[in-house]
């Protein structure tokens, strides 16, 4: 089944090419460690759901690229042109002249409308175009105008306009400290009406991958394009094509579908994370043999002390011992020392993965009491290697991970709210201030049930 | 993308508007080497089949015939613009695009804005009106002028309401020359405060500056030069400080250098608009995130490396460096000294080969000797743009809302009153018509409420920052 991306504004643009890079890279340009009857089912299975052919046999994305000025569409039509290997359909792409200004209410409530119906027909063109339809994939940030406040009204139009479909938003936090000064704003605005609209949040936070570029990567002049090569690894590393079951013989058909299915058992709690290993840079790579109990001893322990990447994990940080009391409501104001979780997922792929063990991540006191681990906890193996990597692992988390940053930017989006600081910019576009207080409310509950499980 | 279109009032706004034509033209034939007329040129030049008589030359793609600036050259006495129109940037105006009388505005802010004000209304109207036509889709006025005089500052502000009322979806960015303590029009200080009032009003964005802080830059510059411990050679190519790339370092007019500066400031303001960079920054970003409160919407700016503005060949400095004395007080375009006042906000323009890494670094180095106001502890706005100013690797372009503009303006407000108590010279300006007292005492009202906003959040520096209680949800 096809999934349609939707990239919005710049930062979804700039990602956007680089996830369709990357994974068409993966397929085609890598022999996977595994047969080549395996490898050309792989291939088969990533073009089908990402990309559509045409005539002249060069793979065209499908995806749908929105953006309220023209500069950054233009460089990424012509990169993923130059690149030979795949493009974007020529008719793809909704542009304007005028951005939106860092303004939330503007992309929402003045460009939204304004174009709905334009760019409502050029996302219908490319679901006409699958044979068989899985749901959208939308690509955007929350700090800036066009991909946070544009993005959450399409998203809510394609909640109305394709009710059956799944939507899935992949949502990048800024910095904490500025990109842009309304960026906790427009964050607010934008998380709680995806809430509302979007059936997943797939967050990744720039701070988060900046540290991964410096520190697993060693990169010393990072630029925003290494940032969007991290992200694009681990979003291909969960989207690839996987097997359905452990003795299966076909690829997953229903890639978002099975995705919901695990992660977001209660559409209170929609905030996914997601976490490899083993990321480095190519030079590491060739130096470094792994094996799958240690990246999953690693994982697993990524998990459960929160952190972002393979290095610097707490190992002091330990589960709950079972059969004793759960350690009660997490506390914000303290470190965080355990990270309970409602729904993991992890995919392995590469050599000898049918002997991966994956019990500790059964264990009960990982988890909120209400599910059972044999519903909370799933793993998707796969032979074919991904990328370069002989053994890779990604774990797709709904937990406690994001409490602390959403806390964080809810804070200092009130402590401005208070002093009214920039107000009138959004309620000359018609976001009053009643719609801030709607959307604190929603977020402060989102923030106490994670806290409380 | 989008167009905007440079409105020059008075002598000083005409000469300042010159040189950042001059540096436009030479930036955008570094940039774009084919010869096409592209999107980027054309956020501030027109392409003109100069054969066709009339309105109906214009090109909009394809290869560049004739640039014609979009631009409004208004003036009360003809020297200035006809001086312009004899040198060697004559073709890039549009003789349509000018407004000029013969007898100036004697300094008196009342005749420039009542008198030629109501004078020239409906021709400035038509003007402005055919630069916007001209534009597919026009985002932002640059209005270019001086406050002590009576031209740049009368018809000046008198134009801002205009356009407030003509296209309020359109920018205004006035950019304009404060004068300095030791300005030699005596009544400067009434021009400056009546003028402040329209800006109060009706402008989206003031980058107020002073003559002083821009000599001291030339001076400081002058000294890098001749010091010759940096190993200097003339650039053919760079932005240079003098129109017209003479290897000479004395320039040909006296204000020419300063001027460049003011130019320079305009065209890195807009870069990350006109060219692709990893991080835009559109200007209707500009006043989105560094103007909190309508009011507060004074701009103090900073432009290094400093000898990107000189026509030098200096081996770059740490880049760190240029990040460090963006913060500096030497380094503003305004007497100003905002590392000791209050940030309500700060925008980091940077060209060049920088990436998010340098600049993240940079501002986790800076910041805690930095004060932020307590509802923006973290107010920084950020873009990065690939294309370097011509000739240099790197530049980078600060702008400020800070607290350090009120001396300026108290300071202003007190030469006012030493005047105004006195009544000099008022008569000049009361035998206007249209004028009354209540002008001016209306006027240094707007200016007091405005000393008092800063005055508040100043109070609020010393003091801890607290989080205040948040919603408290039912479970």
């Amino acid at each position: 089944m096809s999934i349609v991306t939707v990239q919005l504004g710049q930062c979804g643009n700039q990602i956007g090419f680089e996830v369709f890079d990357a994974l068409l890279r993966d397929s085609h340009s890598f022999q996977g460690l595994c047969s080549k009857r395996e490898n050309e089912a792989y291939q088969t299975s990533c073009k089908e759901r990402f990309f559509s052919e045409e005539e002249s046999g060069v793979p065209i994305a499908r995806a749908v690229l929105v953006d309220m000025e023209p500069k950054v569409i233009n460089q990424t039509l012509s990169k993923a042109a130059q690149s030979g290997r795949w493009k974007y359909g020529q008719h793809a792409c909704f542009c304007q002249k005028q951005g939106s200004g860092n303004n939330w209410a503007y992309g929402y409530s003045v460009h939204g409308p304004r174009h709905e119906e334009s760019i409502m027909n050029l996302i219908q063109k490319e679901v006409e175009k699958c044979d068989s339809f899985s749901g959208f994939f939308i690509i955007m940030s929350m700090a800036g105008g066009t991909g946070s406040g544009l993005g959450a009204f399409v998203t809510q139009n394609l909640q109305d306009q394709y009710p059956n479909s799944l939507k899935m938003n992949q949502i990048i936090w800024p910095y904490g400290t500025g990109e842009v000064i309304v960026q906790n704003y427009n964050s607010v605005l934008t998380l709680s009406h995806l809430y509302r609209s979007s059936d997943a949040l797939l967050v990744h936070e720039n701070d988060a991958v900046h540290k991964i570029c410096a520190k697993l990567m060693n990169i010393k002049q990072i630029s925003f394009s290494d940032i969007n090569q991290v992200l694009a690894h681990q979003l291909g590393s969960v989207f690839q094509p996987t097997y359905s079951a452990e003795s299966s013989f076909h690829y997953r058909r229903n890639p978002l579908g099975d995705l919901m299915e695990h992660l977001v058992p209660h559409p209170e709690f929609k905030m996914l994370s997601v976490r490899n290993i083993p990321h480095m840079s190519e030079d590491s790579l060739a130096y470094s043999t792994f094996t799958w109990a240690g990246l999953l001893k690693h994982l697993r322990q990524m998990l459960i002390s929160n952190a972002k990447m393979e290095e610097g994990i707490d190992w002091q940080v330990r589960p709950p011992l079972s059969g004793l009391p759960p350690l009660g409501k997490m506390s914000l104001s303290k470190d965080l020392h355990f990270n309970t979780s409602i729904a993991n997922l992890v995919i392995l792929r590469g050599k000898d993965v049918q002997s991966a063990d994956v019990e500790g991540f059964k264990d009960p006191a990982l988890y909120t009491s209400w599910l059972e681990p044999v519903h909370a906890f799933n793993v998707w193996k796969t032979q074919r290697a991904f990328s370069k990597y002989e053994k890779s692992a990604v774990l797709v988390s709904n937990s406690q991970f994001l409490v602390k940053p959403l806390d964080m930017i809810v804070k200092k989006a009130w402590n401005m709210f208070a002093s009214k600081a920039y107000i009138h910019q959004y309620t000359k576009c018609g976001i009053e201030e009643e719609d801030f207080l709607d959307s604190f409310t929603l977020l402060e509950q989102v923030i106490a049930s994670y806290c409380n499980l | 993308m989008t167009q905007s279109v440079v409105v020059q009032v008075g002598q000083c706004g005409n000469q300042i508007g010159c040189c950042f034509w001059d540096l436009a033209l030479r930036e955008h034939a570094a940039v774009n080497q084919k010869g096409i007329y592209d999107e980027a040129i054309s956020s501030f030049f027109r392409n003109v089949d100069t054969r066709v008589v009339g309105d109906g030359g214009s090109i909009s793609k394809g290869k560049i015939c004739s640039l014609k600036a979009r631009a409004v050259l208004i003036d009360m006495e003809e020297g200035v613009v006809n001086e312009i129109l004899q040198g060697p940037l004559r073709d890039v105006f549009d003789m349509n695009q000018l407004i000029t009388d013969i007898s100036g505005s004697g300094n008196n802010w009342a005749v420039g804005h009542k008198v030629f004000g109501s004078l020239y209304q409906d021709q400035l109207l038509e003007k402005l009106r055919k630069s916007a036509e001209h534009c597919d889709c026009l985002q932002c006025f640059f209005i270019i002028h001086s406050m002590g005089g009576g031209t740049g500052s009368g018809l000046g502000t008198f134009l801002l309401k205009m356009l407030e009322d003509e296209f309020p979806e359109v920018y205004r960015f006035v950019t304009s020359i404060y004068p300095s303590c030791e300005d030699d029009v005596i009544t400067s200080p009434y021009n400056s405060i009546l003028a402040m009032k329209e800006l109060n009003e009706h402008a989206d964005c003031v980058l107020p500056i002073d003559n002083q802080s821009l000599f001291d830059i030339i001076s400081k510059i002058d000294l890098m030069v001749n010091s010759g411990k940096l190993g200097t050679t003339v650039k053919p190519k760079s932005l240079v400080t003098s129109s017209s790339g003479a290897l000479k370092k004395c320039h040909k007019k006296p204000f020419d250098a300063m001027n460049n500066i003011v130019a320079n400031l305009l065209l890195n303001l807009t870069s990350s608009a006109r060219f692709e960079g990893s991080l835009n920054m559109d200007l209707n970003e500009i006043s989105m995130n560094l103007v909190p409160f309508p009011q507060l919407h004074y701009l103090v700016s900073s432009l290094t490396p400093l000898y990107t503005l000189a026509d030098v060949n200096i081996p770059p400095r740490r880049l760190d460096q240029m990040f460090s004395d963006a913060f500096s007080k030497d380094h503003q375009l305004l007497q100003a000294d905002p590392k000791h006042s209050l940030y309500l906000a700060c925008a980091l323009m940077v060209r060049g080969n920088v990436q998010i890494s340098d600049l993240r670094r940079n501002i986790e180095r800076l910041k805690p000797s930095l004060q932020f106001v307590s509802w923006n502890q973290e107010g920084w706005k950020t873009s990065l743009c690939s294309i370097p100013p011509v000739g240099h690797s790197h530049s980078l372009l600060a702008l400020a809302n800070n607290t350090c503009v009120k001396p300026t303006f108290m300071e202003l407000k007190e030469r006012f009153m030493r005047l105004y108590k006195k009544k000099a010279h008022l008569h000049h300006y009361l035998q206007v018509e249209g004028m009354e007292e209540s002008c001016f005492t209306e006027a240094v009202s707007s200016l007091s409420a405005l000393i008092q906003e800063y005055n508040q959040l100043d109070a609020t520096k010393n003091v801890p920052v607290q989080d205040l209680p948040r919603l408290s949800i039912a479970v």
